[in-house]
């Protein structure tokens, strides 16, 4: 149940007892997001009485300690980011990171602006990312549908990645985070270069490496 | 040796206890739900929430944590063993001061447990619950108080007793004005609006439970559904004549709760000081008028 876990998406191995808590882990998904981005604004109706999140067992939490879920809703500026891992770092596993619209994903129509971060994936474990700009509640709702599968059949794994490859994560962390520090000189972004993200990317684990193929092939 | 021979009575009561509390939760979601005109959760989403906390890892702030978890969930356990179900109690005894004692310490655990995580809200939300018990134990010991008088007896069993034969014999017609008085007291006593400012998600950061994780967050949902168990067993015991089985005494308690989650889904929340302010104006002024006038009281 800790550690001898296969990371591979497809290759998902779960006990029958794992199997049974994941049923309990689906039906009850308690939700942590803070409205820091414009995505945040498609929660309410996702909410209320309109499209009723809470048929599915889903809900808000004032904290992270007593969340399940994460919410990256939409674009993250680097300060935001640090606030972002200290969230969650203290929630408590198993625990799912859901990026929504394009920003998480590929920066979005803040690709090249210098206070936001382009690809979540490289800092923390993406479960599942919702495209669009910005998603729809029923799109969020599918994705949340989707999402409940996954952690059914064992797929969604993501905090044990993290907690495999941390020091992976940590590295790109404290590389980008390093921007939050005053700058009184020209100095050169280390994440303003495709190649500089593609280099990370060469350098994470093979099983990561794997894993994005798989994103890119879906 | 007579422990031992209580012993499956008294696990069977603290497994019923949390069955109903927690059963009553999910119900109270969905009757919520329908006033919102939503579908809602399903009627059993309380245990699914409840297992899922469990299978959760989770962060203690040490042994006082542990220890006012346990204790706060034992003392209200304990309060079970004492509040009739369908005329019967598995220890022999329905004595109202044990019941108003025990409940007390229910909280007391809490907040003994919650304040040693640290965190400043939980001391914060702990301040408010204890504040606010000043608020509505005072008009509920009243008529309370008012109802030893005319039955003779503190033993919650007797006063069901009393009750007997009918729904005309039923103390909500003999004490009309003291069942509104616990009726407000037991919205503040579950801590639904508008006297919810005790948890406050938006303000607080939902007060006592904010550093619970995983399993405390779980022990934290079993607490409240067998609070809810109590004191709902209390007022169809005082005031709707117990029951004769079961599915009537549960009945009656998804009556009083569903009562309170309609008051709940269209309320604000008060201030700390305006609920204690409320509480004693209006609780406690109609409970000391129910005194005044029953025969006996002065």
């Amino acid at each position: 149940m800790e550690d001898a876990v296969l990371f591979n998406l497809r290759d998902e191995r779960q006990s029958a007892w794992e199997s049974v808590l994941n049923y309990f882990r689906k039906r009850s998904m308690w939700m942590l997001y803070y409205c820091t981005g414009c995505g945040a604004i498609e929660l309410p109706p996702s909410m209320t009485s309109r499209y009723d999140m809470e048929r599915f067992g889903m809900g808000p939490m004032a904290t992270p300690r007593q969340a399940d879920l994460l919410l990256i809703t939409g674009y993250l500026s680097v300060k935001t980011l640090k606030r972002v891992i200290y969230s969650y770092e203290q929630m408590q596993e198993p625990k799912y990171v859901v990026g929504f619209g394009s920003c998480p994903i590929n920066g979005g129509i803040y690709w090249d602006a210098y206070p936001v971060i382009n690809h979540l994936e490289l800092f923390l474990p993406v479960d599942m990312s919702i495209a669009g700009c910005m998603p729809r509640p029923q799109a969020i709702l599918d994705a949340f549908q989707k999402l409940m599968d996954e952690i059914q059949a064992g797929h969604a794994v993501g905090y044990k990645r993290y907690r495999k490859h941390h020091d992976w994560y940590k590295r790109n962390q404290d590389a980008v985070l390093a921007r939050t520090e005053a700058v009184l000189e020209p100095w050169e972004d280390p994440f303003s270069d495709a190649a500089l993200v593609e280099s990370l990317w060469n350098d994470a684990p093979a099983e990561l490496r794997e894993l994005r193929e798989v994103h890119h092939d879906a | 040796m007579r422990f031992l021979n209580m012993l499956p009575q008294l696990l069977g009561v603290s497994f019923l206890a949390m069955g109903i509390g927690l059963l009553l939760m999910g119900l109270g979601r969905q009757f919520t739900a329908r006033i919102q005109r939503r579908v809602g959760p399903p009627f059993y989403q309380a245990y699914l929430d409840v297992l899922k906390c469990l299978s959760k890892t989770s962060i203690t702030h040490g042994f006082v944590m542990d220890l006012g978890t346990i204790m706060s969930l034992a003392g209200l356990i304990a309060t079970a063993y004492y509040v009739p179900f369908v005329q019967w109690t598995p220890t022999g005894s329905g004595s109202l001061v044990i019941i108003l004692y025990l409940m007390t310490i229910g909280y007391l655990g809490m907040a003994m447990g919650v304040s040693a995580s640290g965190n400043p809200q939980a001391p914060l939300g702990i301040a408010r619950a204890l504040a606010l018990m000043f608020g509505y134990k005072i008009p509920l010991v009243m008529v309370i108080l008012a109802m030893i008088l005319v039955t003779g007896s503190s033993d919650l069993l007797n006063i069901v007793n009393a009750q007997q034969g009918g729904p005309s014999n039923w103390f909500l017609l003999k004490f009309p004005i003291g069942f509104i008085a616990v009726e407000i007291a037991f919205q503040a006593m579950i801590g639904e609006r508008p006297y919810d400012m005790m948890i406050a998600p938006a303000e607080i950061a939902s007060g006592p439970m904010v550093e619970l994780s995983g399993k405390y967050l779980g022990l934290a949902f079993l607490l409240h559904s067998v609070q809810l168990y109590v004191e709902t067993a209390l007022i169809v015991n005082l005031f709707l004549g117990g029951a004769a089985n079961p599915a009537t005494f549960f009945g009656k308690q998804v009556l009083v709760y569903l009562t309170s989650m309609a008051v709940n889904a269209v309320m604000a929340r008060y201030r700390i000081e305006q609920g204690i302010a409320h509480l004693w104006k209006w609780a406690g002024s109609l409970a000391f008028i129910q005194l005044l006038t029953t025969k006996g009281g002065f």
